[in-house]
């Protein structure tokens, strides 16, 4: 067969020949330009899209890092804080004094009075809007106007101010305080100011106020870095969700996952490489580490449910019932990280340690496990970077309650980042979703430091053998 | 405050154990570095073992064995004492015996000696919010009883934890000193119990592994023995309506293999010719750029990946499409589930790919094989099983995906074809039902064991076979 073949091409003239081997090469070489095209597209696209779903939520989350203030001349009314009789007696200022006092109408006045002095404003507004109960019942409706242009929580800033600075009381100073959710929308763009006004949220009478401040001859409303979204709780106001408890949060976990699997992780793998007796049952023990680290995360989260919540009464949506669970949850991870890193160990080395006459442990811990420590810490970081990120076993222990209080330990309630970024996202409006995303940015900042930090571990400090 | 006081007094025993057996064994050796088997460091290292360990398990374990035992106690008595004063309806709750125990506890002496000594129940509450506690003024009589016995234990309890630690801190102290010779295997002491630290901590994975499997079982084994509930309904019903008790997991299934279908239509073709190119093609340069970029996207949390198909990708379809889709859709979760698996895909195959033995490749070229030929006809064939495993191993990580899913697909059991219509899988019934409102005991909540349970089986097997079929062909090329 093969030699009729052969002899058949054989008779083919020569030119004829070395045409069809041309066109055949061609053709071979066709298909290869076509493999090594698309085989590129592949890779490019993939890496479009990662780098689409990176733009995307910086873009969404940009604005969430700058918040809306408005600069008001704050007359610190001594009757905000003391009774007429105190005023009398001149009483000094007390802690009491200080919490009571009526923050909202110190700053809804200075608001008032802003917008009063601009000709723009007509007409002008009552006074009396700074306490709403009492206001006349014909100004209501200004009066919720010009008071959702401040948010719920203004008052805590001035707080803060006469906490710094008590001798403030009687006094004016010029402080920036929060804007509402709303004002924030209107000034990130984000309402439609041709939709019409009764679908708003903002109304048109507020728009001009806005409009007003904005003109006044030293700007009073101005966008700036939002420090809230680190320093403040969640809250059920957008302006004022922040991100701190969840930070908190995500720290304690964090060190409890340092403190229990990666020790934990460490040895078990060093027993395992080095120590155990191949059988069968460290054998059961290798599958069984492998199919751990692929069984999905919501799985822990039942088992975290289950055993620390349920059987040990561990506190709900506390942190350390969740770094508990995300400790099980990297505990593989580091395993076979680890595990790695000590079979890149030459032979030779633990031969010779042996040879001059260290003990196997000694051979072990002076001289194979420094040596692999590189690789170890890499995957600690990349286990504890995962650990960081994760969030659908932190559901199940339920850690999605709405966490006020800074949690001071371990065992108070709190949230985490990743979960934090959930919370919101499932809010409505844009205001929720820009922190949200600002919260997701947060996270892969933190995310990609870490990985940083492991490829310049791995960099600096790889050997090859 | 306890804990630390007591972790205070270990950590000073260890240091002074290890420096005292330093010094006993030099001591001993007289001089003579040669006359000691082990080395003083080893001696001393020895002696703070002896001292610490056997405390340090004590003070760990004593408290749960104390508070499981003090509460069996008062449960256990709880009964003649309702009968004795004539309270047959106050129910036990044991939270608030606690707080008024420690209450109790926190009342000075005289006080707490008038409340239980001379049973003064009725005042009891009305001195302990005197004293600043948080708790009802009108306490049941029996529950300020029982919380005098808790309150009396628990002081016998503290005073046990501390007199037994200290009495083990001394005890192993001297027992340890006494053994110091010349001759003593110190060394192989310390080692040996170094040994059994890492052996107790490799079983971690096996307890983990165990713990799933039991609770996750026994939790399943809780739900299908409900009366409201049966394996055949679960199994074969295509019914799912928690609320009315009908449990058939067939619609999630379909939502769970239809999402990871989309996924892995998306993710396979590119994240093999990615791991092609990476391979085969990419410039040495390229490789130490693109290989760690990717292995970063890969850990991108999936929560990341839920919001993108949120805010930007479920949205932009349903602008497409012109339809009501922005409750979530298969296919926005399905695309979605499919870019982050790509990375996954591609740095699995990139190692298998890699592992391929270079001979064959020169003996491809060496034929006359272009570089695309040797690709497809030698590298691919030999690195099948490898790739096999790979996207096996992606199949079964999209179908345990969780954030995504809960974010992008929306919560309607239906089974539908249609990639544009909201499906629900076994993931976001799994959230839905125990971030619900319902008791822990009732089978609403309990269903989500059982989907867990066949999730898990689902996934394990997948990854039995995937690391199966990689483990042989590594060791094929090895």
């Amino acid at each position: 067969m093969t030699a009729a073949a052969e002899s058949m091409s054989g008779i083919q003239a020569p030119a004829d020949r070395k045409a069809k081997a041309a066109e055949r090469l061609r053709k071979r070489h066709a298909r290869e330009a076509r493999l090594k095209l698309s085989a590129f597209a592949a890779i490019s696209i993939s890496l479009t899209l990662l780098a689409v779903l990176v733009g995307a939520i910086v873009y969404k989350g940009l604005p969430g890092f700058k918040q809306t203030y408005v600069r008001l001349d704050v007359i610190f009314y001594p009757h905000a804080f003391f009774t007429p009789e105190e005023t009398r007696a001149s009483a000094k200022l007390s802690e009491s004094h200080i919490v009571n006092a009526k923050y909202m109408k110190l700053a809804r006045l200075a608001l008032y009075s802003a917008l009063n002095s601009t000709p723009k404003v007509q007409p002008k507004i009552p006074e009396s809007c700074a306490e709403p109960d009492t206001a006349l019942e014909k100004d209501k409706a200004v009066c919720a106007r010009v008071n959702a242009l401040l948010s719920r929580n203004a008052d805590t800033d001035l707080l803060r101010e006469i906490r710094n600075a008590p001798g403030l009381a009687g006094h004016t100073k010029s402080v920036w305080l929060l804007a509402s959710g709303e004002v924030d929308a209107y000034e990130k763009g984000d309402i439609d100011l041709r939709v019409p006004e009764t679908r708003r949220k903002l109304k048109d009478q507020q728009v001009n106020w806005i409009k007003a401040l904005e003109t006044a001859p030293d700007q009073r409303i101005k966008m700036r870095f939002n420090t809230g979204l680190f320093t403040f709780s969640d809250s059920s106001q957008p302006e004022s969700a922040g991100l701190a408890v969840a930070i908190t949060g995500s720290f304690f976990m964090m060190l409890t996952v340092l403190l229990l699997a990666v020790p934990l992780g460490i040895a078990a793998a060093i027993y395992l490489q080095e120590f155990a007796p191949e059988n069968a049952f460290t054998g059961f023990i290798e599958v069984n580490i492998n199919n751990l680290a692929a069984v999905p995360s919501i799985v822990f989260g039942l088992l975290g449910l289950a055993i620390f919540v349920t059987f040990a009464d561990l506190p709900r949506s506390a942190p350390l019932t969740g770094g508990l669970v995300l400790s099980l949850m990297t505990l593989p991870t580091i395993m076979i990280a680890t595990r790695t890193a000590l079979i890149s160990v030459p032979g030779s080395i633990r031969e010779a340690a042996l040879g001059v006459g260290a003990s196997k442990m000694q051979s072990v811990f002076h001289h194979v496990v420094p040596l692999a420590m590189p690789g170890i810490l890499t995957g600690t970081v990349i286990g504890v970077a995962r650990a960081l990120g994760e969030t659908a076993p932190l559901l199940m222990i339920g850690m999605v309650a709405f966490v006020y209080r800074m949690p001071a330990g371990p065992l108070d309630s709190s949230t985490a980042l990743p979960v934090a970024a959930f919370m919101w996202s499932k809010e409505p409006g844009p205001e929720f979703m820009e922190r949200a995303a600002a919260a997701t940015m947060v996270l892969l900042g933190l995310m990609f430091a870490l990985s940083v930090i492991a490829a310049l571990l791995r960099h600096r400090f790889e050997r090859k053998w | 405050v306890k804990i630390s006081i007591l972790l205070i007094i270990l950590l000073i025993a260890l240091a002074v154990a290890f420096s005292a057996g330093v010094r006993r064994s030099t001591a001993l050796a007289g001089g003579n570095r040669r006359l000691l088997h082990s080395s003083p460091g080893h001696h001393g290292t020895l002696l703070a073992i002896w001292t610490v360990l056997p405390a340090l398990l004590f003070a760990l374990l004593w408290p749960l064995i104390a508070s499981a035992g003090m509460n069996a106690y008062i449960q256990h008595g709880w009964q003649d004492k309702t009968a004795g004063l004539q309270q047959g309806e106050a129910v036990l709750n044991m939270e608030t015996v606690h707080t008024v125990a420690e209450g109790l506890r926190r009342l000075n002496g005289y006080d707490s000696k008038i409340v239980c000594d001379e049973e003064v129940y009725d005042s009891a509450g009305e001195m302990l919010q005197a004293n600043g506690e948080i708790i009802a003024p009108r306490l049941e009589r029996p529950v300020v009883r029982a919380a005098c016995s808790l309150a009396k234990l628990q002081t016998a309890s503290v005073v046990i934890h501390y007199g037994v630690t200290g009495g083990l801190i001394l005890a192993g102290f001297v027992a340890g000193f006494l053994r110091i010779r010349p001759r003593l295997r110190a060394r192989n002491g310390v080692e040996n119990t170094i040994l059994a630290g890492l052996a107790i901590a490799s079983s971690a994975a096996i307890l983990t592994t165990l713990g799933i499997v039991l609770t996750v079982l026994f939790e399943t084994i809780a739900f299908f023995s409900r009366e409201e509930t049966s394996l055949a309904d679960f199994l074969f019903s295509t019914e799912w309506r928690p609320g009315e008790y009908k449990f058939g997991m067939l619609p999630l299934l379909w939502g769970t293999l239809f999402i990871s279908g989309i996924a892995m239509i998306v993710a396979v073709p590119l994240g093999l010719l990615s791991a092609i190119y990476m391979a085969e093609y990419a410039h040495k340069r390229v490789r130490t750029v693109v290989k760690p970029a990717l292995e970063i996207l890969a850990g991108i949390p999936t929560i990341v990946y839920g919001f993108f198909a949120l805010v930007i990708v479920g949205p932009f379809l349903s602008r497409i499409f012109s339809q009501g889709i922005s409750s979530g859709s298969a296919l926005s979760a399905g695309l979605v589930m499919g870019i982050m698996i790509i990375p996954f895909i591609s740095s699995l195959a990139d190692d298998v790919i890699n592992a391929v033995p270079q001979g064959l490749r020169h003996g491809s070229y060496g034929l006359g094989a272009t570089r695309s030929e040797t690709i497809l006809n030698v590298v691919l064939p030999a690195a099948l099983p490898g790739l096999t495993g790979a996207v096996l191993l992606a199949a079964s990580r999209a179908i345990g995906e969780t954030m995504i899913v809960v974010l992008a697909a929306g919560s309607a059991p239906d089974l539908t074809a249609n990639p544009l219509k909201a499906v629900t899988t076994f993931t976001v019934k799994i959230v839905s039902q125990l971030t619900g409102d319902s008791e822990f005991d009732s089978p609403q909540t309990l269903v989500a064991f059982a989907l867990a349970l066949t999730l898990f089986l689902m996934t394990l097997g997948l990854n039995i076979y995937a690391l199966n079929i990689m483990r042989n062909y590594r060791e094929h090329y090895e």
